[in-house]
Protein backbone atom coordinates (compact mmCIF):
# COMPACT_ATOMS: atom_id res chain seq x y z
CA UNK A 1 0.00 0.00 0.00
CA UNK A 2 2.34 2.79 -1.15
CA UNK A 3 -0.57 5.23 -1.16
CA UNK A 4 -1.32 4.64 2.54
CA UNK A 5 2.35 5.07 3.40
CA UNK A 6 2.71 8.40 1.64
CA UNK A 7 -0.52 9.67 3.19
CA UNK A 8 0.68 8.68 6.66
CA UNK A 9 3.99 10.41 6.01
CA UNK A 10 2.16 13.56 4.91
CA UNK A 11 0.08 13.50 8.08
CA UNK A 12 3.20 13.07 10.21
CA UNK A 13 4.87 16.03 8.51
CA UNK A 14 1.75 18.11 9.12
CA UNK A 15 1.68 17.12 12.83
CA UNK A 16 5.35 17.99 13.19
CA UNK A 17 4.74 21.30 11.41
CA UNK A 18 1.82 22.18 13.68
CA UNK A 19 3.90 21.44 16.80
CA UNK A 20 6.68 23.64 15.46
CA UNK A 21 4.40 26.55 14.56
CA UNK A 22 2.69 26.47 17.97
CA UNK A 23 6.09 26.34 19.72
CA UNK A 24 7.26 29.47 17.95
CA UNK A 25 3.97 31.33 18.34
CA UNK A 26 4.18 30.80 22.11
CA UNK A 27 7.61 32.49 21.99
CA UNK A 28 6.60 35.38 19.72
CA UNK A 29 6.21 37.74 22.65
CA UNK A 30 9.86 37.20 23.62
CA UNK A 31 9.45 35.68 27.07
CA UNK A 32 6.94 32.83 27.44
CA UNK A 33 7.35 32.98 31.24
CA UNK A 34 5.28 36.16 31.21
CA UNK A 35 2.43 34.26 29.54
CA UNK A 36 2.34 31.69 32.31
CA UNK A 37 2.72 33.62 35.55
CA UNK A 38 -0.40 34.66 37.40
CA UNK A 39 -1.01 38.39 37.68
CA UNK A 40 0.94 40.18 40.39
CA UNK A 41 4.03 37.96 40.49
CA UNK A 42 7.26 39.60 41.67
CA UNK A 43 10.42 39.80 39.55
CA UNK A 44 12.11 37.11 41.67
CA UNK A 45 9.16 34.76 41.29
CA UNK A 46 9.22 35.25 37.54
CA UNK A 47 12.97 34.61 37.37
CA UNK A 48 12.63 31.48 39.50
CA UNK A 49 9.80 30.22 37.32
CA UNK A 50 11.74 30.97 34.14
CA UNK A 51 14.56 28.80 35.46
CA UNK A 52 12.23 26.06 36.71
CA UNK A 53 10.48 25.81 33.34
CA UNK A 54 13.76 25.96 31.44
CA UNK A 55 12.93 29.12 29.49
CA UNK A 56 16.48 30.41 30.18
CA UNK A 57 17.94 27.62 28.06
CA UNK A 58 18.82 28.05 24.35
CA UNK A 59 15.82 27.97 22.04
CA UNK A 60 16.81 24.72 20.33
CA UNK A 61 17.18 22.92 23.66
CA UNK A 62 13.72 24.16 24.66
CA UNK A 63 12.34 22.97 21.35
CA UNK A 64 13.81 19.50 21.86
CA UNK A 65 12.46 19.31 25.40
CA UNK A 66 9.03 20.45 24.18
CA UNK A 67 8.89 17.73 21.53
CA UNK A 68 10.10 15.10 24.01
CA UNK A 69 7.44 16.09 26.55
CA UNK A 70 4.72 15.92 23.92
CA UNK A 71 5.99 12.56 22.68
CA UNK A 72 5.48 11.28 26.23
CA UNK A 73 2.04 12.96 26.19
CA UNK A 74 3.19 15.24 29.00
CA UNK A 75 1.34 18.49 28.33
CA UNK A 76 2.56 20.25 31.44
CA UNK A 77 0.91 21.66 34.51
CA UNK A 78 -1.32 24.71 34.67
CA UNK A 79 0.23 27.32 36.93
CA UNK A 80 -3.13 29.00 37.39
CA UNK A 81 -5.18 25.99 38.38
CA UNK A 82 -2.33 23.87 39.79
CA UNK A 83 -3.48 20.79 37.92
CA UNK A 84 -2.28 18.83 34.88
CA UNK A 85 -3.36 20.58 31.69
CA UNK A 86 -4.38 17.32 30.04
CA UNK A 87 -7.04 16.74 32.70
CA UNK A 88 -8.39 20.28 32.53
CA UNK A 89 -8.90 20.03 28.78
CA UNK A 90 -10.12 16.41 28.76
CA UNK A 91 -12.90 17.32 31.18
CA UNK A 92 -14.38 19.75 28.62
CA UNK A 93 -13.94 17.65 25.47
CA UNK A 94 -17.23 15.68 25.82
CA UNK A 95 -19.22 18.93 25.79
CA UNK A 96 -17.58 20.11 22.58
CA UNK A 97 -18.05 16.68 21.02
CA UNK A 98 -21.75 16.77 21.87
CA UNK A 99 -22.03 20.23 20.32
CA UNK A 100 -20.10 19.24 17.19
CA UNK A 101 -22.26 16.10 16.92
CA UNK A 102 -25.46 18.14 17.19
CA UNK A 103 -24.19 20.60 14.59
CA UNK A 104 -23.22 17.78 12.24
CA UNK A 105 -26.69 16.30 12.64
CA UNK A 106 -28.30 19.65 11.76
CA UNK A 107 -25.91 20.13 8.84
CA UNK A 108 -26.49 16.67 7.37
CA UNK A 109 -30.21 16.62 8.10
CA UNK A 110 -30.84 19.92 6.33
CA UNK A 111 -27.91 20.12 3.92
CA UNK A 112 -28.28 16.76 2.19
CA UNK A 113 -32.01 17.01 1.35
CA UNK A 114 -31.54 20.64 0.33
CA UNK A 115 -28.67 19.77 -2.00
CA UNK A 116 -30.56 16.85 -3.49
CA UNK A 117 -33.67 18.95 -4.06
CA UNK A 118 -31.59 21.70 -5.68
CA UNK A 119 -30.14 19.20 -8.15
CA UNK A 120 -33.35 17.31 -8.92
CA UNK A 121 -35.55 20.38 -9.32
CA UNK A 122 -32.88 22.36 -11.14
CA UNK A 123 -34.06 25.63 -12.66
CA UNK A 124 -37.30 25.82 -10.69
CA UNK A 125 -38.32 28.35 -8.04
CA UNK A 126 -37.55 25.71 -5.41
CA UNK A 127 -33.89 25.64 -6.42
CA UNK A 128 -33.67 29.42 -6.30
CA UNK A 129 -35.29 29.55 -2.87
CA UNK A 130 -33.00 26.85 -1.51
CA UNK A 131 -29.95 28.52 -3.09
CA UNK A 132 -30.82 31.71 -1.23
CA UNK A 133 -31.21 29.75 1.98
CA UNK A 134 -27.84 28.06 1.50
CA UNK A 135 -26.14 31.33 0.68
CA UNK A 136 -27.59 32.95 3.80
CA UNK A 137 -26.37 30.05 5.93
CA UNK A 138 -22.90 30.49 4.49
CA UNK A 139 -22.73 34.21 5.24
CA UNK A 140 -24.31 34.17 8.71
CA UNK A 141 -21.88 35.08 11.46
CA UNK A 142 -22.46 32.35 14.08
CA UNK A 143 -22.48 34.79 16.97
CA UNK A 144 -25.17 36.89 15.32
CA UNK A 145 -27.46 34.01 14.43
CA UNK A 146 -26.84 32.65 17.92
CA UNK A 147 -27.82 35.91 19.59
CA UNK A 148 -30.88 36.30 17.36
CA UNK A 149 -32.04 32.82 18.30
CA UNK A 150 -31.51 33.57 21.99
CA UNK A 151 -33.55 36.73 21.53
CA UNK A 152 -36.41 35.03 19.67
CA UNK A 153 -36.67 31.45 20.98
CA UNK A 154 -35.15 32.06 24.40
CA UNK A 155 -36.36 35.49 25.46
CA UNK A 156 -39.43 36.26 23.31
CA UNK A 157 -41.02 32.82 22.99
CA UNK A 158 -39.33 31.27 26.02
CA UNK A 159 -39.16 27.85 24.36
CA UNK A 160 -35.49 27.09 24.85
CA UNK A 161 -32.93 27.87 27.56
CA UNK A 162 -30.74 30.85 26.60
CA UNK A 163 -27.46 29.40 27.87
CA UNK A 164 -25.84 26.69 29.93
CA UNK A 165 -25.73 22.93 29.54
CA UNK A 166 -28.43 21.55 31.82
CA UNK A 167 -30.32 19.34 29.39
CA UNK A 168 -30.67 18.35 25.77
CA UNK A 169 -32.85 21.37 25.01
CA UNK A 170 -29.93 23.71 25.69
CA UNK A 171 -27.99 21.93 22.93
CA UNK A 172 -30.51 22.84 20.23
CA UNK A 173 -29.68 26.49 19.54
CA UNK A 174 -25.88 26.14 19.71
CA UNK A 175 -26.08 23.20 17.31
CA UNK A 176 -28.16 25.13 14.79
CA UNK A 177 -25.88 28.20 15.02
CA UNK A 178 -22.73 26.12 14.60
CA UNK A 179 -24.18 23.83 11.94
CA UNK A 180 -25.41 26.55 9.56
CA UNK A 181 -22.14 27.08 7.67
CA UNK A 182 -21.46 23.34 7.44
CA UNK A 183 -25.02 22.83 6.24
CA UNK A 184 -24.29 25.20 3.35
CA UNK A 185 -21.19 23.36 2.25
CA UNK A 186 -23.02 20.02 2.45
CA UNK A 187 -25.86 21.37 0.34
CA UNK A 188 -23.45 22.76 -2.26
CA UNK A 189 -21.43 19.56 -2.41
CA UNK A 190 -24.50 17.34 -2.61
CA UNK A 191 -25.97 19.45 -5.38
CA UNK A 192 -22.82 19.24 -7.50
CA UNK A 193 -22.33 15.53 -6.82
CA UNK A 194 -25.95 14.68 -7.70
CA UNK A 195 -25.85 16.84 -10.85
CA UNK A 196 -22.68 15.03 -11.94
CA UNK A 197 -24.33 11.66 -11.45
CA UNK A 198 -27.65 12.62 -13.08
CA UNK A 199 -25.90 13.22 -16.40
CA UNK A 200 -24.47 9.70 -16.52
CA UNK A 201 -25.61 6.90 -18.78
CA UNK A 202 -26.78 4.59 -16.02
CA UNK A 203 -29.54 7.05 -15.13
CA UNK A 204 -30.94 6.84 -18.66
CA UNK A 205 -30.40 3.06 -18.62
CA UNK A 206 -32.33 2.72 -15.40
CA UNK A 207 -35.17 4.84 -16.74
CA UNK A 208 -35.20 2.76 -19.98
CA UNK A 209 -35.48 -0.39 -17.91
CA UNK A 210 -38.68 1.03 -16.51
CA UNK A 211 -37.50 2.30 -13.14
CA UNK A 212 -39.18 5.43 -11.94
CA UNK A 213 -37.11 8.59 -11.68
CA UNK A 214 -37.40 8.49 -7.89
CA UNK A 215 -36.19 4.89 -7.73
CA UNK A 216 -33.15 5.66 -9.91
CA UNK A 217 -32.23 8.54 -7.65
CA UNK A 218 -32.77 6.69 -4.40
CA UNK A 219 -31.10 3.44 -5.40
CA UNK A 220 -28.31 4.49 -7.73
CA UNK A 221 -27.63 8.20 -7.86
CA UNK A 222 -27.51 8.78 -4.10
CA UNK A 223 -25.12 5.93 -3.56
CA UNK A 224 -22.62 7.34 -6.05
CA UNK A 225 -23.12 10.94 -5.03
CA UNK A 226 -22.40 10.04 -1.40
CA UNK A 227 -18.70 9.55 -2.07
CA UNK A 228 -17.52 13.16 -2.30
CA UNK A 229 -19.98 14.17 0.40
CA UNK A 230 -18.61 11.68 2.94
CA UNK A 231 -15.11 13.05 2.52
CA UNK A 232 -16.37 16.58 3.06
CA UNK A 233 -18.13 15.42 6.24
CA UNK A 234 -14.84 14.27 7.74
CA UNK A 235 -13.16 17.58 6.96
CA UNK A 236 -16.05 19.57 8.40
CA UNK A 237 -15.63 17.99 11.84
CA UNK A 238 -12.38 19.94 12.23
CA UNK A 239 -14.11 23.17 11.22
CA UNK A 240 -16.92 22.52 13.68
CA UNK A 241 -14.46 22.11 16.56
CA UNK A 242 -12.83 25.43 15.64
CA UNK A 243 -16.15 27.21 15.22
CA UNK A 244 -17.08 26.02 18.70
CA UNK A 245 -14.79 28.73 20.14
CA UNK A 246 -17.32 31.39 19.21
CA UNK A 247 -20.58 29.49 19.60
CA UNK A 248 -19.63 28.23 23.06
CA UNK A 249 -18.84 31.78 24.14
CA UNK A 250 -22.26 32.99 22.95
CA UNK A 251 -24.21 30.23 24.70
CA UNK A 252 -21.93 29.75 27.74
CA UNK A 253 -21.52 26.11 26.68
CA UNK A 254 -18.74 24.57 28.82
CA UNK A 255 -16.64 22.99 26.05
CA UNK A 256 -13.03 23.50 25.02
CA UNK A 257 -13.86 26.65 23.03
CA UNK A 258 -15.17 28.46 26.07
CA UNK A 259 -12.22 27.04 28.05
CA UNK A 260 -9.78 28.52 25.51
CA UNK A 261 -11.25 32.01 25.84
CA UNK A 262 -11.44 31.76 29.65
CA UNK A 263 -7.85 30.56 29.75
CA UNK A 264 -6.67 33.53 27.70
CA UNK A 265 -8.39 35.82 30.19
CA UNK A 266 -6.82 34.02 33.16
CA UNK A 267 -3.45 33.87 31.34
CA UNK A 268 -3.36 30.07 31.38
CA UNK A 269 -1.55 29.68 28.09
CA UNK A 270 -0.58 26.05 28.41
CA UNK A 271 -4.29 25.22 28.32
CA UNK A 272 -4.73 27.33 25.16
CA UNK A 273 -1.73 25.65 23.57
CA UNK A 274 -3.11 22.21 24.39
CA UNK A 275 -6.50 23.05 22.88
CA UNK A 276 -4.93 24.31 19.65
CA UNK A 277 -2.79 21.17 19.43
CA UNK A 278 -5.76 18.91 20.16
CA UNK A 279 -8.03 20.44 17.53
CA UNK A 280 -5.24 20.41 14.96
CA UNK A 281 -4.56 16.73 15.63
CA UNK A 282 -8.25 15.90 15.21
CA UNK A 283 -8.25 17.93 11.99
CA UNK A 284 -5.23 16.10 10.58
CA UNK A 285 -6.59 12.67 11.54
CA UNK A 286 -9.93 13.51 9.94
CA UNK A 287 -8.13 14.54 6.75
CA UNK A 288 -6.28 11.26 6.71
CA UNK A 289 -9.45 9.33 7.47
CA UNK A 290 -11.29 11.11 4.65
CA UNK A 291 -8.59 10.21 2.14
CA UNK A 292 -8.55 6.59 3.21
CA UNK A 293 -12.36 6.34 3.32
CA UNK A 294 -12.46 7.64 -0.23
CA UNK A 295 -10.58 4.59 -1.44
CA UNK A 296 -12.71 2.20 0.62
CA UNK A 297 -16.06 3.59 -0.50
CA UNK A 298 -15.15 4.00 -4.15
CA UNK A 299 -13.50 0.92 -5.67
CA UNK A 300 -12.70 2.84 -8.87
CA UNK A 301 -10.22 5.01 -7.02
CA UNK A 302 -8.48 2.02 -5.48
CA UNK A 303 -7.91 0.51 -8.90
CA UNK A 304 -6.74 3.74 -10.47
CA UNK A 305 -4.02 4.27 -7.92
CA UNK B 1 -20.27 44.69 -22.71
CA UNK B 2 -22.57 42.26 -21.06
CA UNK B 3 -25.78 43.46 -19.51
CA UNK B 4 -25.72 43.44 -15.76
CA UNK B 5 -28.75 41.94 -14.06
CA UNK B 6 -30.68 43.59 -11.27
CA UNK B 7 -29.28 41.13 -8.78
CA UNK B 8 -25.72 41.96 -9.71
CA UNK B 9 -26.45 45.66 -9.55
CA UNK B 10 -27.81 45.14 -6.04
CA UNK B 11 -24.59 43.39 -4.97
CA UNK B 12 -22.51 46.27 -6.29
CA UNK B 13 -24.78 48.76 -4.55
CA UNK B 14 -24.36 46.90 -1.28
CA UNK B 15 -20.59 46.83 -1.53
CA UNK B 16 -20.50 50.47 -2.56
CA UNK B 17 -22.67 51.43 0.43
CA UNK B 18 -20.26 49.60 2.73
CA UNK B 19 -17.24 51.40 1.28
CA UNK B 20 -18.91 54.80 1.34
CA UNK B 21 -20.06 54.28 4.95
CA UNK B 22 -16.55 53.24 5.96
CA UNK B 23 -14.72 56.05 4.18
CA UNK B 24 -17.21 58.76 5.02
CA UNK B 25 -17.94 57.68 8.60
CA UNK B 26 -17.11 61.12 9.98
CA UNK B 27 -19.39 62.82 7.46
CA UNK B 28 -22.44 60.63 8.06
CA UNK B 29 -22.18 60.26 11.83
CA UNK B 30 -23.84 63.18 13.52
CA UNK B 31 -22.46 62.24 16.94
CA UNK B 32 -18.99 61.41 18.21
CA UNK B 33 -18.77 57.57 18.45
CA UNK B 34 -16.65 57.80 21.62
CA UNK B 35 -18.69 60.39 23.46
CA UNK B 36 -20.37 58.88 26.50
CA UNK B 37 -23.46 60.12 28.17
CA UNK B 38 -24.41 57.96 31.11
CA UNK B 39 -27.81 59.61 31.45
CA UNK B 40 -28.70 58.26 28.00
CA UNK B 41 -27.73 54.61 28.50
CA UNK B 42 -29.40 51.90 26.41
CA UNK B 43 -31.96 54.20 24.76
CA UNK B 44 -34.01 52.53 22.00
CA UNK B 45 -33.77 53.54 18.33
CA UNK B 46 -35.31 56.88 17.51
CA UNK B 47 -34.47 58.54 20.81
CA UNK B 48 -34.22 62.32 20.52
CA UNK B 49 -33.02 64.81 23.08
CA UNK B 50 -32.87 68.58 22.94
CA UNK B 51 -29.36 68.49 21.48
CA UNK B 52 -28.93 65.11 19.77
CA UNK B 53 -30.80 62.47 17.81
CA UNK B 54 -30.00 58.75 18.06
CA UNK B 55 -31.63 56.98 15.08
CA UNK B 56 -30.39 53.54 16.15
CA UNK B 57 -30.39 54.15 19.89
CA UNK B 58 -27.46 54.17 22.31
CA UNK B 59 -25.19 51.56 23.89
CA UNK B 60 -24.40 50.74 27.53
CA UNK B 61 -22.34 53.92 27.94
CA UNK B 62 -24.81 56.17 26.15
CA UNK B 63 -22.82 56.35 22.90
CA UNK B 64 -24.58 56.80 19.55
CA UNK B 65 -25.01 53.36 17.97
CA UNK B 66 -25.26 54.67 14.40
CA UNK B 67 -21.95 56.50 14.74
CA UNK B 68 -20.34 53.41 16.24
CA UNK B 69 -21.62 51.21 13.43
CA UNK B 70 -20.28 53.62 10.80
CA UNK B 71 -16.86 53.78 12.44
CA UNK B 72 -17.06 50.01 12.92
CA UNK B 73 -17.46 49.67 9.15
CA UNK B 74 -14.25 51.66 8.78
CA UNK B 75 -12.38 49.33 11.17
CA UNK B 76 -13.79 46.31 9.38
CA UNK B 77 -12.82 47.57 5.92
CA UNK B 78 -9.32 48.61 7.02
CA UNK B 79 -8.53 45.33 8.77
CA UNK B 80 -9.88 43.27 5.88
CA UNK B 81 -8.16 45.29 3.13
CA UNK B 82 -4.80 45.43 4.88
CA UNK B 83 -4.73 41.80 5.94
CA UNK B 84 -5.82 40.59 2.50
CA UNK B 85 -3.00 42.67 1.00
CA UNK B 86 -0.43 41.18 3.37
CA UNK B 87 -1.56 37.60 2.82
CA UNK B 88 -1.89 38.11 -0.94
CA UNK B 89 1.69 39.38 -1.10
CA UNK B 90 3.10 36.55 1.00
CA UNK B 91 1.01 33.80 -0.55
CA UNK B 92 1.46 34.79 -4.19
CA UNK B 93 5.21 35.30 -3.82
CA UNK B 94 5.60 31.83 -2.32
CA UNK B 95 3.30 30.25 -4.90
CA UNK B 96 5.03 31.87 -7.88
CA UNK B 97 8.44 30.83 -6.61
CA UNK B 98 7.31 27.29 -5.82
CA UNK B 99 5.75 26.92 -9.26
CA UNK B 100 8.71 28.38 -11.14
CA UNK B 101 11.68 26.90 -9.32
CA UNK B 102 10.09 23.59 -8.37
CA UNK B 103 12.36 21.14 -6.54
CA UNK B 104 12.92 21.72 -2.85
CA UNK B 105 11.41 25.23 -3.00
CA UNK B 106 8.06 23.77 -3.98
CA UNK B 107 8.36 20.89 -1.51
CA UNK B 108 8.98 23.23 1.42
CA UNK B 109 6.36 25.75 0.32
CA UNK B 110 3.63 23.17 -0.23
CA UNK B 111 4.39 21.34 3.04
CA UNK B 112 4.16 24.70 4.82
CA UNK B 113 0.78 25.24 3.13
CA UNK B 114 -0.48 21.84 4.32
CA UNK B 115 0.70 22.55 7.85
CA UNK B 116 -0.88 26.00 8.02
CA UNK B 117 -4.15 24.57 6.75
CA UNK B 118 -4.03 21.88 9.45
CA UNK B 119 -4.53 24.46 12.20
CA UNK B 120 -8.07 25.82 12.04
CA UNK B 121 -7.69 29.50 11.13
CA UNK B 122 -9.77 30.96 13.91
CA UNK B 123 -7.86 29.03 16.60
CA UNK B 124 -4.51 30.01 15.11
CA UNK B 125 -5.60 33.64 15.12
CA UNK B 126 -6.96 33.39 18.68
CA UNK B 127 -3.70 31.88 19.98
CA UNK B 128 -1.46 34.36 18.18
CA UNK B 129 -3.46 37.44 19.12
CA UNK B 130 -3.59 36.21 22.72
CA UNK B 131 0.20 35.85 22.82
CA UNK B 132 1.01 39.13 21.05
CA UNK B 133 -1.76 41.12 22.69
CA UNK B 134 -4.82 42.51 20.93
CA UNK B 135 -4.97 45.68 18.88
CA UNK B 136 -5.40 46.91 15.33
CA UNK B 137 -1.81 46.37 14.18
CA UNK B 138 -1.45 42.87 15.65
CA UNK B 139 -4.84 41.91 14.23
CA UNK B 140 -3.76 42.82 10.68
CA UNK B 141 -0.41 41.13 11.18
CA UNK B 142 -1.91 37.90 12.51
CA UNK B 143 -4.68 37.63 9.90
CA UNK B 144 -2.26 38.58 7.12
CA UNK B 145 0.40 36.08 8.13
CA UNK B 146 -1.94 33.17 8.80
CA UNK B 147 -4.24 33.38 5.77
CA UNK B 148 -1.75 33.10 2.88
CA UNK B 149 -1.87 29.32 2.10
CA UNK B 150 -4.87 29.41 -0.24
CA UNK B 151 -3.16 31.98 -2.49
CA UNK B 152 -0.01 29.87 -2.53
CA UNK B 153 -1.97 26.81 -3.61
CA UNK B 154 -3.72 28.60 -6.45
CA UNK B 155 -0.64 30.55 -7.57
CA UNK B 156 1.44 27.36 -7.54
CA UNK B 157 -1.00 25.32 -9.62
CA UNK B 158 -1.57 28.15 -12.09
CA UNK B 159 2.12 28.96 -12.44
CA UNK B 160 2.87 25.33 -13.25
CA UNK B 161 0.33 25.49 -16.08
CA UNK B 162 1.40 28.86 -17.44
CA UNK B 163 5.13 28.21 -17.18
CA UNK B 164 4.84 25.44 -19.76
CA UNK B 165 3.20 27.73 -22.35
CA UNK B 166 5.26 28.77 -25.41
CA UNK B 167 5.14 32.51 -24.71
CA UNK B 168 6.83 32.01 -21.36
CA UNK B 169 9.51 29.86 -22.99
CA UNK B 170 9.95 32.62 -25.57
CA UNK B 171 10.39 35.24 -22.87
CA UNK B 172 12.94 33.02 -21.19
CA UNK B 173 14.90 32.59 -24.41
CA UNK B 174 14.78 36.33 -25.00
CA UNK B 175 16.81 36.60 -21.81
CA UNK B 176 14.27 37.58 -19.17
CA UNK B 177 15.22 36.75 -15.60
CA UNK B 178 12.86 34.83 -13.30
CA UNK B 179 11.68 38.01 -11.56
CA UNK B 180 10.68 39.70 -14.79
CA UNK B 181 9.02 36.59 -16.21
CA UNK B 182 7.03 35.92 -13.05
CA UNK B 183 5.88 39.50 -12.50
CA UNK B 184 5.39 40.67 -16.09
CA UNK B 185 4.39 37.50 -17.90
CA UNK B 186 3.05 34.93 -15.43
CA UNK B 187 1.31 37.04 -12.79
CA UNK B 188 -1.03 38.93 -15.17
CA UNK B 189 -2.20 35.62 -16.58
CA UNK B 190 -3.00 34.04 -13.26
CA UNK B 191 -4.51 37.16 -11.66
CA UNK B 192 -8.11 36.11 -12.33
CA UNK B 193 -8.25 33.00 -10.12
CA UNK B 194 -6.20 34.84 -7.48
CA UNK B 195 -8.78 37.64 -7.38
CA UNK B 196 -11.52 35.06 -6.82
CA UNK B 197 -9.61 33.68 -3.84
CA UNK B 198 -8.89 37.20 -2.56
CA UNK B 199 -12.59 38.06 -2.67
CA UNK B 200 -13.62 35.06 -0.63
CA UNK B 201 -10.76 35.76 1.78
CA UNK B 202 -11.92 39.38 2.07
CA UNK B 203 -15.31 38.19 3.30
CA UNK B 204 -13.63 35.77 5.71
CA UNK B 205 -11.36 38.52 7.06
CA UNK B 206 -14.39 40.71 7.81
CA UNK B 207 -15.91 37.75 9.68
CA UNK B 208 -12.63 37.03 11.50
CA UNK B 209 -12.21 40.64 12.57
CA UNK B 210 -15.75 40.69 13.93
CA UNK B 211 -15.34 37.29 15.61
CA UNK B 212 -12.06 38.18 17.28
CA UNK B 213 -13.44 41.54 18.40
CA UNK B 214 -16.52 39.72 19.72
CA UNK B 215 -14.18 37.51 21.77
CA UNK B 216 -12.37 40.60 23.05
CA UNK B 217 -9.22 39.87 21.04
CA UNK B 218 -9.67 42.34 18.19
CA UNK B 219 -10.27 46.08 18.10
CA UNK B 220 -10.04 47.26 21.70
CA UNK B 221 -12.50 49.52 23.51
CA UNK B 222 -13.34 52.34 23.37
CA UNK B 223 -12.87 52.09 19.58
CA UNK B 224 -15.91 50.57 17.87
CA UNK B 225 -16.05 47.33 15.91
CA UNK B 226 -19.15 45.42 14.87
CA UNK B 227 -17.92 42.43 16.84
CA UNK B 228 -17.28 44.29 20.07
CA UNK B 229 -20.62 46.14 19.87
CA UNK B 230 -22.29 42.73 19.66
CA UNK B 231 -20.34 41.35 22.59
CA UNK B 232 -21.81 44.19 24.66
CA UNK B 233 -25.14 43.41 23.02
CA UNK B 234 -24.85 39.85 24.30
CA UNK B 235 -24.76 41.10 27.91
CA UNK B 236 -27.83 43.26 27.34
CA UNK B 237 -29.61 40.95 24.92
CA UNK B 238 -32.87 41.11 26.89
CA UNK B 239 -32.89 44.87 27.49
CA UNK B 240 -31.35 46.21 24.28
CA UNK B 241 -31.98 44.13 21.16
CA UNK B 242 -30.73 46.94 18.90
CA UNK B 243 -27.12 46.46 20.07
CA UNK B 244 -27.18 42.97 18.56
CA UNK B 245 -29.56 43.36 15.64
CA UNK B 246 -28.09 46.35 13.75
CA UNK B 247 -24.35 45.61 13.72
CA UNK B 248 -25.10 41.94 13.02
CA UNK B 249 -27.36 42.83 10.11
CA UNK B 250 -24.59 45.03 8.66
CA UNK B 251 -22.04 42.26 9.05
CA UNK B 252 -24.37 39.70 7.48
CA UNK B 253 -25.24 42.01 4.59
CA UNK B 254 -21.64 42.88 3.80
CA UNK B 255 -20.42 39.30 3.96
CA UNK B 256 -23.35 38.18 1.82
CA UNK B 257 -22.54 40.82 -0.81
CA UNK B 258 -18.86 39.89 -0.80
CA UNK B 259 -19.70 36.19 -1.23
CA UNK B 260 -22.15 36.93 -4.06
CA UNK B 261 -19.57 39.19 -5.69
CA UNK B 262 -17.08 36.31 -5.41
CA UNK B 263 -19.49 33.94 -7.18
CA UNK B 264 -20.08 36.52 -9.90
CA UNK B 265 -16.34 37.08 -10.33
CA UNK B 266 -15.71 33.33 -10.52
CA UNK B 267 -18.26 32.95 -13.29
CA UNK B 268 -16.57 35.76 -15.22
CA UNK B 269 -13.05 34.40 -14.72
CA UNK B 270 -13.90 30.74 -15.30
CA UNK B 271 -16.99 30.36 -17.51
CA UNK B 272 -16.97 26.59 -16.99
CA UNK B 273 -17.99 27.07 -13.38
CA UNK B 274 -21.17 28.92 -14.40
CA UNK B 275 -24.19 27.93 -12.40
CA UNK B 276 -22.21 25.68 -10.14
Amino acid sequence: MPELKSRLLQALIAIFGVLTIVFFIMRLSGDPTLLLVPDGATAEQIAALRHALGFDRPLLVQYGAYLLDLARLDLGESLVQHAPVAGIVAERIPYTMALAGGALLVALGVGLPAGLAMAVWRGTWLERALAGFVLAGQSLPTFWSGLLMILFFGVYLGWLPTSGSDDLASLVMPSVALGAITMSSFARMTRIAVLDELSRDYVAAGRARGLSYGAVILRHVLRNAAIPVVTIAALEVGNLLAGAVIVETVFAWPGIGQLAIQSIASRDFLVVQTIVLFVSMVYISMNLLADLAYGVIDPRIRRDR
Amino acid sequence: MRRISWGTALIFAGLLAFMVAAVGADVFASNDPLRQSLLLRLRPPGTATATAYFPLGTDDLGRDLLARILYGARASLMVAALSVSVSLLVGVTLGLMAGWFGGWVSIIAMRAVDTMLSIPAILLAVLTVAVLGPGFFNLVLVLGLTRWPRYTRVAYAQTLQVAALPYVRAAEMAGCGPGRILLRHVLPNIAGPLMVVATSEFGLMILFEASLSFLGLGIQPPYPSWGSIMSVGRQYVVRAWWLTAFPGACLFGVVLCVNLFGDWLRDRVDPRSQGR
